[in-house]
């Protein structure tokens, strides 16, 4: 007889909330009139990840392994489940915006249309909206939520696939530019499938280098014979893995091509919220499994922080569309929080670990802004996401210019904004772990970072409006809660991040 | 007030007044302009307080505040001055004021609205008065890049014709210092870590610190590169001309007047105490910087034919003597280049401040664009000549005082360089005397010539030269000027002619300036009393006055 898992509900109580509402949002889908759909789909959404993220907050202090040891419910658990709630449900509001497209939204009304056909050009200015995208964003934020907590290599994966699965599909979901959008999620779904093939080729080789897929049976395996090839190759393996998710270069190429393609507030969702499951993920992997054979794994995030700084902060350099140059950007970021990784010390020591999940919140709300920013900014084909057409803009409309200019400050770290108060933190943590040659390298890829994020401010203050350039819309109630969230965030946590890195510090210890 | 809030009222009141600026109505530019004005004068109360509050002989930080603002990181809110971070106070208080009323029409000419222009400014106020005020390190550092936003917007929104690309090149080579001085921040943040038990960036703990030789070079260059950026020593200037040139005039004031400053201010705050065996150690090749930076400055200056790019030269050059005097490592050197550093904000922020007003009315920065300008517009020509000879250190200017005290200070460690940078002030007298020649006499050319044609045709003139140079090099700012000019100046008594002299408000921007010139070359004593004791206790903190051991 198989005796069923201890299951703590309370300690589970975000990820049911979220996925219940998934759950609901399906059965909406299939028995609400289509006329009430919408708002009940956002309401429904809303509850779910404001619910997890109140939850979250409720269960701050919970320290356990439960469902058998497979879920763990821990400090870092909890601080990134609130961190994926709070972004997410900010997310979601961007999904909801209703007054900037002319047709009502963002997103296709009917996915299975073929581009450009005749039904597809009926159906481009008709007023009906898609609803399916909430449920599919609850799945991914689920998942994400999961992928978090996972404590055994089989729930990562399957948590991994939760994740990317509804994201591969609203990622070609876009009501414009549908072709692009398509051939985004046909990009995403091919390389994150391969992606997922090494991981569990990983997890194989693991399972059979160690005997488990429990990260706690995985240590244990490891103290004792410090691994052979077997495991090394598996742990390479895994790490890949991750890496792709998390776009860290050299398995980035996707990346540019899905931001650009793929909606504007879906590009918004995965920047934020898949960069921090991602992080988490590896965070776990790397400390509770693989803590005492840092030599397999030190040399190989070292090289992988150095090449992504330097990859992001040069090849953003030469974008000339801003979706895409914000995705170089998500690039070289990851570059910076793998030198938080970097500076988490062998016993658990140091501050690596608060320091990199201070730095996913920080840019994790200031990216979101950056891109809410984008969907204002409009031409008649949709955003205009080329550089040329933001000049100007400072005199045009000199509130959407600011704030944009407070976000890009702020990816590029200058002091009095929260991007400043995370690099510090994560350089800091680097340089304790004593390294310091990869902090310098972080810093000058820093400077060559400024200086793409400096190009657009100047494009839009110090350049001359162009004719015929683009509109800047009216921003709904849903877009302007994002942007004023978002702004205040960024500020505050540049100006006085004290308790919010206190948190991280009080959260940032591993259960086993 | 009690007297320690000071420090704190200087930074919150022109930051309040920035954003009360930047919230006025568009239609309200006038109010935005007088309420700047009167924020400014605050400061430079508050300054003049502070300095009655300060006590020379006390402890060496005065009107301390100190507030847990990142606890996390050991990172406090905490102020305090000493003599040297007093005087430089001081200096700000004095010329934010002046820039606002200089200013106060330029900004109407440019695309953006005025108050945007003073919006920044007293950001850039507030910021310049943190990163002088500050004692923890990181504040310093946080205010130190922060700085540059400010400037940064000034530069390029309000600037000349090739703003876009200074701007950017002010802020990254500026960031990439910075950058370089933040990895060393923390490194010093690590070393108080292993010392002390807790980590901390209080200046006053890290002075305590015993450093090892080797690490000591590694963090001193960290923080030597990003103010060698600043100051700007060469071979790090290029972006300084650059910046000065595009500069709106009020800008390029507080640029070389009191923002290069902070690159010499943190020599003496930071890198001589921080690292006393590195500073030593390094003392020569900065020497060999410094007096390159003299003569090849002075050289290029002599070669320019932009006014603006000429005076931003003249800065280098004078930078050169600053850092001779600071590492020379003995107490009057170290003093002079103090008094260097204040009275170089003086006599170059008055030139800038005339350059602009000339610039105003003939509507082109090149030299050859102007002549004669003395015959009609004397007192124009007058401030420009008190400006220039106080420029090139003549006895009786405050410059004099600074540069003798430099260079006899730097003579019994350093006789070499010493010499050398002596021929500086030869240069240094050309270039300022060929520059007053060539656009204050001789024949009037540029704008100057349209109106003798306009009004009353002189027998004698030169016709070579056109009107054409002059608007045909900068369509749009020339025009934008020549209405700036028409607005300042009250109405010319004969027709046609429009280079008029300096109206009231010119004369009283210029008038403060003028007087503190010859005052502080008359009698330097109350700065020197400030100033000396935190020299002393500087120099104290490198271990044995000039020599090379310890």
């Amino acid at each position: 007889m198989i005796d069923a898992p201890d299951f703590s509900f309370a300690a589970l109580s975000p990820l049911l909330l979220v996925l219940g509402a998934a759950c609901i949002g399906v059965l909406v889908e299939a028995f609400a009139p289509r006329d009430v759909r919408h708002p009940v789909q956002v309401g429904l959404a809303l509850t779910g990840t404001v619910g997890a993220f109140v939850a979250t907050l409720l269960l701050a202090g919970t320290r356990e392994v439960t469902a058998g040891g497979a879920l763990a419910v821990d400090g870092p658990t909890l601080f990134l489940q609130a961190t994926i709630a709070g972004l997410g449900a900010l997310s979601i509001l961007l999904f909801a915006e209703r007054s900037l497209d002319p047709a009502r939204s963002a997103f296709v009304v009917s996915a299975a249309v073929p581009a450009g056909s005749p039904r597809d050009r009926e159906l481009v200015t008709t007023q009906r909206v898609q609803t399916e995208v909430y449920p599919l964003a609850l799945f991914a934020i689920g998942g994400m939520l999961l992928f978090v907590a996972a404590n055994d290599l089989l729930v990562m994966f399957v948590a991994l696939e939760v994740l990317s699965l509804p994201l591969y599909l609203i990622s070609g979901m876009a009501r414009r530019r549908r072709l692009l959008s398509q051939e985004a999620a046909v990009k995403y779904f091919l390389l994150g499938a391969f992606a997922s093939a090494f991981f569990l080729y990983g997890l194989a080789l693991v399972y059979g280098a160690t005997g488990s897929v429990r990260l706690r049976d995985i240590r244990e395996a490891v103290t004792a014979e410090s691994g052979g090839v077997l495991m090394v190759l598996g742990l390479g393996l895994l790490v890949v893995g991750l890496l792709f998710k998390a776009s860290v270069a050299p398995f980035h190429s996707w990346t540019p091509d899905v931001y650009q393609g793929a909606p504007t507030p879906v590009t918004a969702f995965m920047a934020a919220c898949t960069k921090v499951a991602a992080f988490g993920a590896i965070l776990r992997l790397l400390y509770v499994a693989f803590g005492a054979a840092e030599w397999t794994w030190r040399p190989l995030i070292y090289a992988a922080a150095i090449i992504s700084m330097i990859v992001g902060a040069v090849l953003g350099l030469t974008q000339t569309d801003l979706k895409r140059m914000l995705a170089y950007s998500s690039v070289a970021h990851a570059g910076f929080l793998l030198t938080g990784v970097i500076g988490f010390g062998a016993g658990g020591d140091g501050s690596g670990l608060a320091a990199t999940m201070f730095y996913l919140v920080t840019y994790g709300l200031t990216t979101l802004g950056a891109f809410a920013v984008l969907t204002l900014v409009r031409d008649g084909d949709g955003e205009a996401g080329h550089l040329s057409q933001w000049a100007g803009l400072g005199a045009r409309s000199p509130l959407t210019a600011a704030v944009m200019s407070l976000f890009l400050l702020a990816l590029a770290g200058i002091p009095l904004t929260a991007g400043f108060t995370g690099k510090f933190a994560v350089f800091r943590a680097a340089i304790e772990q004593g390294a310091w040659p990869l902090a310098v390298v972080a810093l000058l890829a820093s400077a060559v970072a400024a200086f793409f994020y400096l190009r657009v401010i100047v494009l839009m203050y110090f350049s001359d409006p162009v004719a015929d350039g683009p509109t800047v819309g009216v921003p709904g109630l849903p877009t302007t809660i994002v942007l004023a969230v978002t702004a205040t965030a960024t500020l505050a946590l540049g100006i006085l991040p004290g308790a919010v890195l206190d948190l991280a510090g009080r959260a940032a210890i591993f259960v086993g | 007030m009690s007297a320690s809030l000071y420090l704190v009222a200087m930074i919150a009141v022109p930051a309040i007044g920035a954003a009360a600026v930047a919230a006025l109505p568009k239609e309200r530019g006038l109010l935005a302009k007088q309420v700047a004005l009167g924020v400014s004068l605050v400061v430079l109360l508050l300054a003049v307080l502070s300095t009655m509050a300060f006590d020379p002989d006390g402890d060496r930080f005065q009107l301390t505040t100190s507030v847990a603002w990142i606890p996390d990181f050991g990172a406090d809110f905490a102020l305090g001055v000493d003599g040297i971070a007093l005087v430089m106070l001081l200096l700000i208080g004095v010329l934010v004021p002046l820039v606002v009323a200089a200013s106060w029409h330029e900004a109407d000419a440019g695309p953006r609205p005025a108050r945007v222009f003073f919006a920044w400014l007293l950001l850039l106020e507030a910021m310049m008065v943190g990163v002088f005020a500050a004692t923890d390190i990181l504040l310093f550092y946080v205010f130190f890049e922060a700085m540059l936003v400010p400037m940064y917007f000034l530069i390029g929104s309000f600037g000349g014709p090739r703003r876009q690309y200074a701007a950017v090149k002010f802020f990254v080579y500026s960031l990439v210092g910075g950058l370089v001085m933040l990895a060393s921040v923390i490194g010093l943040y690590v070393v108080s870590t292993s010392q002390l038990g807790e980590g901390t960036f209080a200046f006053d703990a890290l002075r305590q610190l015993e450093i090892d030789p080797d690490v000591q070079k590694l963090l001193f260059l960290g923080f030597f590169v990003a103010f060698a950026i600043k100051a700007p020593l060469v071979p790090f200037h290029t972006w300084l001309p650059d910046s000065g040139a595009e500069a709106p005039i009020g800008g390029a004031v507080l640029l070389v007047g009191v923002l290069d400053k902070v690159g010499t201010f943190g020599f003496l705050r930071y890198c001589l105490p921080l690292f006393p065996d590195a500073s030593r150690y390094f003392a020569p090749f900065v020497l060999v910087l410094a007096v390159v930076g003299i003569l090849y400055a002075a050289l290029l200056a002599m070669g320019q034919s932009d006014m603006k790019r000429l005076v931003s030269y003249t800065s280098i050059s004078h930078f050169g003597f600053i850092a001779l005097g600071i590492f020379a490592f003995t107490t009057e050197a170290a003093t002079g280049a103090v008094l260097y550093m204040v009275n170089h904000g003086i006599a170059t922020g008055l030139l800038f401040l005339v350059v602009g007003m000339l610039i105003s009315r003939g509507g082109s920065r090149q030299i050859g664009d102007y002549g004669g300008v003395a015959a009609q517009a004397p007192k124009l020509a007058g401030a420009f000549l008190v400006a220039g000879l106080a420029s090139l250190a003549l006895p009786g200017t405050n410059s004099f005082v600074s540069e003798f005290l430099v260079l006899i200070g730097s003579f019994p460690t350093r006789p070499v360089f010493t010499v050398l940078a002596t021929a500086g002030i030869i240069l240094a007298a050309l270039y300022v005397l060929l520059m007053y020649q060539r656009t204050m006499h001789g024949p009037p050319r540029g704008m100057l010539l349209a109106d003798v044609h306009g009004g009353d045709p002189t027998p004698g003139t030169e016709p070579a030269r056109s009107t054409e140079p002059a608007q045909g090099t900068h369509p749009a700012r020339g025009g934008a000027s020549a209405a700036t000019a028409t607005v300042t100046a009250p109405a010319p008594a004969r027709g046609g002619v429009r280079f008029a002299d300096l109206s009231r408000r010119e004369l009283a921007v210029v008038a403060p300036l003028i007087a503190l010139i010859i005052g502080l070359g008359v009698y330097p004593q109350p700065l020197l009393d400030l100033i000396e004791p935190a020299v002393v206790a500087t120099v104290d903190d490198l271990g044995a006055p000039g020599g090379t051991d310890r």
